[in-house]
């Protein structure tokens, strides 16, 4: 799936963005944009940068130069009062899932309510609801380390939708299961861009592309280069 | 609601390091609390004492009535003064033979009485202090057909000094109290914080403000210090009553009745230990959210 121009605005814009650790440029000169509703791979080999350019979209990291815009916002200018604001329109899946061990499943996924000022009666509907889209409302009593991989993946795609965010951005969000388990995260996450969200996937896995009609987005060293055929 | 539970959840999983700073809290409040029940105690014990003042104004012999009356109504007439009596040789004299009943013989063999007329004097509320009696004394020294001035219990002068150093170095060991209990509190959230980093961090990127992570922490503060507190005071109380009977059962104090802490002090040092708890969340939080 190409961009369409005509389609609806651009919902992330990069302007020249430059991201330097302390020896390694790891992001150079980057301009593009992502459009409302776009379903987008970012792919390249390790440390092409994708994992840079998906946390400086929610500032896990800060920018180096350039500038970035979501939804109007431009993250260089923007208070620190006002982060959390942003990374509410963020659910954000990471491939070592980022789960809290000493919270249950429920207590997990409640946090993103909870944080965002969401009321108890609406909360504990709304938690009740994404487990059962996950196939996990069995399971919401359970430790993460009890479960499998598969199902902490399950916890966090639920922890990631439950708060209606705007776009979801996941970092290698199969990496580490078997086909069957990335099977059913694919399947959630394209649910979640199919009722209107932005889908943002960090992954060199090829045949995942192969499989799914979307946007691709090639980093090489930091830069963007052309998508190499599927 | 959110926030307190959330603090509750957090004492739980945390007990060990949770009863460490209740327990510090505890001690520092047992600590602050003992020296409060010191001071109270000593403090009623002094007024009594003062209370207890009187100063004897001797005059030369053989004064002239009129001249005594004026000498009387200028004494009353001082700030210092509360109240006046005039007691002549013979009620002195008729006084020490009360007093000295099994010695009485010695007083019969006596030709003539060798005791002054004199104003005993009861100080006024407002001048209980050493300072204000000797004043007074001074003052009474310098006024004509007065020979001598005698007030009793000078040791009072000095044991008001010394009183009062101690008070000093209770404020001072107090205050020390209060820093290292903060300091303490600060530390072990500090511990907890680090332990749960990753948790904090987690909680940043789903959305958390600075405020919502902080909150638990605050409640979590208070109620170490409240349960510390309350702590503290339980040993407290239970240490008065064993001192108390003690003290009851000794001869040193006399009639002087030991009592506990008032209401009013209590409230305000269950406060003070709540403010100690909330204190060593809140500077220990503000540093490390700027860190992380």
């Amino acid at each position: 799936m190409s961009p369409d121009p005509g389609a609806s605005e651009a919902l992330i814009r990069l302007f020249h963005v430059h991201k330097r650790y302390a020896a390694k440029q790891a992001l150079s000169d980057l301009t593009l944009e992502i459009r409302e509703n776009e379903f987008v791979f970012i792919t390249g080999p390790s440390g092409a940068g994708k994992t840079t350019l998906l946390k400086l979209l929610y500032l896990g990291e800060t920018l180096s130069a350039g500038q970035v815009i979501i939804d109007g916002m431009n993250l260089a200018r923007i208070s620190r009062n006002r982060i959390p604001q942003l990374r509410r329109q963020f659910g954000i899946i990471f491939q070592d899932y980022k789960l809290i061990a000493s919270k249950t499943v429920y207590e997990n996924i409640a946090l993103v309510l909870e944080a965002a000022g969401e009321k108890p009666r609406w909360l504990q509907k709304k938690v009740n609801s994404v487990l059962r889209a996950v196939g996990m409302e069995d399971r919401n009593a359970s430790y993460p380390p009890s479960l499998s991989g598969g199902e902490q993946q399950r916890v966090a795609v639920a922890r990631a939708i439950v708060g209606q965010p705007k776009i979801i951005v996941a970092d290698e969000p199969t990496g580490s299961l078997d086909e069957e388990s990335a099977g059913v995260i694919m399947t959630l996450l394209k649910k979640f861009h199919s009722t209107g969200g932005t889908l943002l996937v960090a992954t060199h896995d090829m045949e995942l592309i192969r499989r799914n009609d979307a946007r691709v987005i090639h980093l090489d060293r930091g830069r963007l280069q052309p998508a190499p055929p599927l | 609601m959110v926030h307190f539970k959330r603090a509750l959840q957090d004492i739980r999983s945390h007990r060990f390091l949770n009863a460490l700073t209740v327990l510090t809290i505890a001690t520092a409040i047992l600590l602050f609390g003992a020296f409060s029940l010191f001071f109270i105690n000593i403090s009623d014990l002094m007024n009594a004492w003062k209370q207890g003042i009187r100063v004897m104004v001797y005059l030369q012999p053989d004064l002239p009535e009129s001249k005594r009356t004026q000498l009387q109504q200028r004494i009353a007439s001082m700030n210092a003064v509360g109240e006046v009596r005039f007691i002549s040789a013979e009620q002195a004299l008729q006084r020490l033979r009360e007093q000295m009943k099994r010695q009485r013989s010695l007083l019969d063999d006596l030709k003539t009485n060798p005791l002054p007329d004199a104003f005993e004097i009861r100080t006024s509320d407002a001048a209980r202090s050493a300072k204000a009696i000797e004043a007074l004394a001074s003052d009474l020294e310098t006024l004509e057909s007065v020979t001598e001035v005698e007030y009793g219990q000078k040791w009072l002068g000095r044991f008001s000094g010394i009183f009062q150093l101690f008070r000093a170095t209770g404020y001072g060991l107090g205050g020390l109290f209060f820093v290292a209990a903060v300091f303490i509190v600060a530390n072990t959230t500090r511990l907890v914080l680090y332990s749960r980093q990753e948790e904090i961090g987690i909680m940043r990127l789903v959305g958390a403000t600075d405020g919502f992570i902080r909150a638990p922490f605050y409640f979590q503060g208070l109620i170490q210090g409240a349960v510390g507190g309350l702590l503290g005071l339980s040993a407290l109380w239970v240490l008065y009553i064993f001192a108390a009977t003690q003290v009851r059962h000794g001869f040193t104090v006399g009639a002087i009745d030991v009592r506990f802490l008032p209401l009013s002090a209590v409230v305000a040092i269950l406060g003070c230990s709540m403010l100690v708890g909330w204190l060593g969340s809140f500077l220990c939080l503000r540093q490390f959210l700027k860190e992380a």
